[in-house]
């Protein structure tokens, strides 16, 4: 008798309750909020600093604001009349340097990362494979902060600023790109720091690509008696090009977006030159060194820069993960 | 019978095949990999050159006074140190770390769990994507409009909207990382839990989600070392201050990554000695979170394959 008795009490306490019925929709909502919550705060971010920034664009136009080459910040008094822009808000110079350190940082760090990912996959020894790829993406985790005081104050000086000297005293300094004064903090300072910050990610990302390549057809290859060389040039490479090309993109959406190091190494001027030895300042840069003493009209400046500069990172973003994504969605590390 | 012995062609010298062509071949494969290993080096030159000088120019100031005083005159020599930084970040990052991780997970939940193959799932997997690529400059303009300004909550400079700001830089890392986590989770331990009755819910938060706990560990540790280094968003947000505050709402926070900046670009010995020191600690603490991190995963992971 008790046994059954027994037997019936457990069977209640397994059966579901009306309550619990409602346990899984709930948790199911609860999940998916937080997934949509994603998708309404990039939606905020976008919606917010655009109608934040609306009084520069209507007073520049949109492609005045791009390309206009004067940047005069003037104080209207926000509160009394919020669409009054007395300054002038040409972003040229900024969007200028952005694009200019961006692209010394790719030209520097993209051969390198192309090597280093092709030793790594490929010709480095067996052993020392993991722990290779191990460090150099650790290393990615170093803040950008310390890389700024890094280079101010050490790399600069002491390393590139005897080069730079070197480089305008050759033929070079007589093109307009080399063209002197050799000055501490410029383009090139800001461009060469930045492609030691990327060079990890981006050997990362290229790494993963080379990966994807299956191994039965370098191993065909090698079965014909191709050289390691042979087979990288003409079937890793080849089958790599358009993950390469992402992985490069990837890179330099991270190049574009990169603020405190270049803030404190691009110069920090309001002009533009073509020299690269020129003192310059990128568009994240001038953001964060002249915010903490903007006027209120400055401030709806700079963030018409921080929305020109997130279209700039968006559309590079997605056209990198459309050429990457033909390898595999990455995953881990790489991806972050 | 003899024919045939005379048939048989004189052997070669030697098998190794020495012709121009051969010869020029290697050539250009040993060129290559010296080519390869040199480059490898010249990459790892700056990386370790970073580390070297951290340590040998931070070790000077990385004494007991850099954690307990707070920050006096930059060429003050005694007593004065980056605790209010430390404090400031800790808090920071305390505040920002549930958020992220809170909404970071479940999202990774639904994306695994519940969205597998629908729109939704897809537009919340773009969108993630999206925003690891967001500059956090950018992020930190937005928590400034939202958040500080008057126009937004208007809730002024100050720690929690630092964290919110850091907590958005986090997100999407955790996002990611998570779900690459929850994706290894063996489809037939999902099985073997529903054929005992358990509701989906239960199984997602008494098997799935314990079963990839330290990979979910890995992702948000990950996640945490990225953020705690953040420093353009908290300069827009955080502001900085000369001493520890412990509000949430109200004061401007300082923080560790703010404390060196501001020291770097001063001109007294003294004073950059502790951005050396400041700096030397920041890079120990994101180390150790992604060593720790990544530690963890491969453990993780091979337990997974063991499966």
């Amino acid at each position: 008798m008790s046994t059954a008795t027994e037997a019936t009490t457990l069977r209640s306490q397994l059966r579901g309750t009306k309550k619990g019925r409602y346990a899984d929709p709930l948790f199911k909502s609860l999940m998916t909020t937080a997934g949509v919550f994603v998708l309404f705060l990039l939606g905020v971010m976008i919606v917010r600093t655009t109608v934040d920034a609306w009084p520069v664009f209507q007073k520049e136009g949109f492609f005045g604001f791009l390309f206009g080459m004067q940047w005069t910040a003037q104080a209207s008094n926000e509160t009394t009349n919020p669409d009054l822009m007395l300054g002038t808000y040409g972003a040229w110079p900024f969007i200028y340097g952005t694009f200019v350190t961006a692209f010394i940082a790719l030209v520097i760090a993209l051969p390198l990362a192309i090597a280093t990912a092709l030793y790594i996959t490929q010709a480095a020894p067996r052993r020392i494979r993991n722990s290779l790829s191990y460090w150099v993406e650790t290393l990615a985790a170093v803040p950008s902060i310390v890389y700024g005081l890094w280079g101010l104050l050490f790399f600069v000086p002491v390393v590139l600023m005897p080069l730079f000297a070197w480089l305008e005293s050759t033929f070079l300094g007589d093109t307009f790109l080399f063209e002197g004064p050799v000055r501490n903090v410029s383009y090139l300072a800001a461009g060469t720091v930045l492609a030691i910050m990327i060079l990890p990610i981006m050997t990362a990302i290229i790494r993963e690509v080379f990966s994807a390549a299956p191994q039965d057809e370098l191993n065909a290859a090698y079965g014909m008696g191709a050289t390691r060389w042979e087979v990288i040039r003409q079937v890793l490479l080849p089958r790599s090009t358009s993950g390469i090309v992402g992985g490069t993109m990837l890179g330099m959406g991270r190049a574009i977006g990169e603020t405190i190091a270049v803030a404190m190494l691009v110069g920090g001027s309001q002009r533009m030159g073509y020299s690269l030895f020129f003192g310059g300042d990128s568009m994240a840069a001038h953001i964060v060194s002249t915010f903490a003493d903007a006027y209120p009209e400055t401030i709806i400046g700079l963030m018409a820069i921080g929305v020109a500069l997130f279209l700039f990172t968006f559309f590079i973003n997605i056209l990198a993960r459309a050429l990457v994504w033909r390898v595999g969605r990455l995953g881990g590390d790489s991806a972050v | 019978m003899t024919t045939t012995l005379t048939d048989i062609p004189a052997a070669p010298k030697s098998l190794k095949i020495s012709d121009k062509r051969a010869q020029r071949r290697k050539f250009q494969n040993s060129l290559a990999s010296i080519a390869l290993s040199s480059a490898m080096v010249v990459a790892c030159i700056p990386l370790i050159l970073i580390l070297f000088v951290v340590i040998q120019r931070g070790i000077a100031a990385f004494n007991l006074d850099l954690f307990i005083y707070e920050q006096r005159t930059f060429r003050a020599t005694e007593e004065a140190g980056f605790a209010h930084g430390f404090v400031g970040t800790a808090l920071i990052m305390a505040l920002a770390i549930p958020m992220a991780v809170l909404v970071g997970i479940s999202t990774a939940v639904y994306l695994v769990e519940y969205g597998r193959g629908t729109k939704l799932a897809t537009a919340v997997r773009f969108v993630t994507d999206v925003m690891t690529g967001v500059p956090s400059i950018f992020v930190g303009l937005v928590v400034y409009a939202v958040v500080v300004r008057g126009t937004g909550l208007g809730l002024g400079f100050g720690t929690l909207a630092g964290a919110i700001a850091i907590a958005l830089v986090m997100l999407p890392i955790v996002v990611r990382s998570c779900e690459e986590m929850l994706k290894l989770v063996p489809d037939s331990i999902r099985n073997a839990s529903a054929g005992l009755g358990s509701r989906k819910w239960q199984t997602t938060t008494r098997v799935v989600l314990p079963a990839s706990a330290p990979g979910l560990a890995t992702g948000s540790m990950l996640a945490v070392a990225r953020g705690a280094g953040e420093t353009a968003p908290l300069l827009l947000t955080a502001l900085g201050s000369l001493f520890t505050v412990t509000e949430l709402v109200g004061r401007a926070q300082a923080s560790l990554p703010q404390l060196i900046y501001q020291h770097a670009r001063q001109p007294f010995p003294p004073g950059l000695e502790r951005a050396w020191g400041g700096a030397l600690a920041l890079v120990i603490i994101t180390l150790l979170f992604t060593i720790l991190a990544r530690t963890l995963g491969t453990k993780y992971n091979k337990i997974r394959a063991g499966m």
